[in-house]
């Protein structure tokens, strides 16, 4: 009877151990951590944007079911582009082969920050340059400040 | 003058120019295709895009060219959609009066799960062919705009007829019914 008890729990143990393994590791995303990275194909704007489109819930539902079956990130993005092609993937480069314009995407705005920087520094140290040497606001020119102190002087009561 | 000629105007000039230019394109490239219905409003028939999509759910190719010589009923359509849901049992029954008539009601499942693609066929038991629109391939060369559309083909491989909206009988018998 004690041989058969302790059987029996040994069974249970060796059945719980990989559910345990398995519960460990699933899930292993959120839906919160995939909207943000796909788009939703119809209203053509990432899924997570997309709050109340028909469309868009049955995505959402969709990935859900996937992260239910303890699908890694990488695995639903797989299965969306099963369903949606590439054009579901919303960050430049995620298809796996990075083309130019991938690069262009991140490269392109970096390099309007920059110039916007570069335009504004440069605006800027004209306009203290200005200031600096023309005095400010109302200040007049040295041969126009020199007539204006004869006119003063001449007219002086 | 000297002022507007330095480099920092230009620059914010360039970029403005710039910035109405990408504004104008992206107007100009959301525009739909009209050019289906412009013909038919003035009397004529365009030809209709080839157009060839794997099987919803299966691994074969379809293709509207296995369908020359053939009255072709092609809606566009997806499962979450509610007019497509309404329109559904007229697509089914005018399929069983076109196959022995000389035609057809092939469904495009559009940007869609097929599983829940293949429970909306089951569930409104629709028997005609389906193609799967994965990526939008089909909607850009028929210039699809909304859900569900229907293009009406004739023998002869040319559009006749377009619904932008869901078709009803009266569509069906008005349309479809004298190019059988």
């Amino acid at each position: 009877m004690r041989r058969a008890a302790l059987l029996l729990v040994l069974l249970v143990a060796s059945a719980a151990a990989p559910a345990a393994a398995i519960a460990k590791d699933c899930p292993q995303t959120t839906l919160g951590d995939i909207e943000d990275e796909v788009m939703c194909p119809v209203c053509g704007t990432p899924l997570g944007v997309a709050s109340e489109a028909p469309q868009a819930q049955r995505e959402r539902a969709y990935i859900e079911r996937l992260i239910a079956q303890c699908k890694s990130k990488d695995d639903v993005k797989k299965a969306l582009v099963a369903e949606f092609g590439d054009r579901v993937l919303a960050l430049p480069g995620d298809e796996g082969d990075t083309s130019v314009g991938d690069v262009l995407v991140y490269v392109v705005p970096a390099l309007g920050i920059l110039l916007a920087a570069a335009g504004i520094g440069v605006t800027w140290v004209r306009w203290r340059r200005s200031r600096r040497d023309g005095g400010g606001p109302g200040t007049l020119a040295t041969a126009d400040g020199a007539r204006l102190e004869d006119d003063m002087e001449r007219y002086d009561l | 003058m000297r002022r507007l000629l330095s480099p920092v105007p230009i620059a914010v000039l360039a970029v403005l120019a710039a910035l109405v230019a990408l504004l104008a394109y992206g107007l100009v490239q959301n525009e739909p295709d009209r050019s289906v219905d412009q013909a038919i409003e003035a009397g004529k028939r365009a030809d209709a895009p080839k157009l060839s999509l794997p099987e919803l759910g299966g691994t074969r190719q379809i293709s509207l060219d296995d369908y020359r010589g053939k009255v072709v009923v092609l809606n566009f359509w997806a499962s979450w959609c509610k007019p497509c849901r309404d329109e559904s049992p007229v697509l089914e029954r005018w399929h069983r009066r076109l196959q022995d008539r000389g035609g057809t009601v092939i469904g495009v499942d559009m940007l869609d799960v097929t599983g829940d693609a293949l429970d909306f066929a089951r569930n409104y038991k629709l028997t005609y062919p389906m193609m799967k629109d994965k990526d939008g391939h089909g909607i850009e060369t028929f210039g699809v705009v909304q859900y569900p559309e229907t293009f009406v083909i004739d023998r002869g491989g040319s559009i006749a007829a377009v619904q932008r909206g869901p078709v009803d009988e009266r569509f069906m018998r008005t349309q479809v019914e004298p190019l059988l």
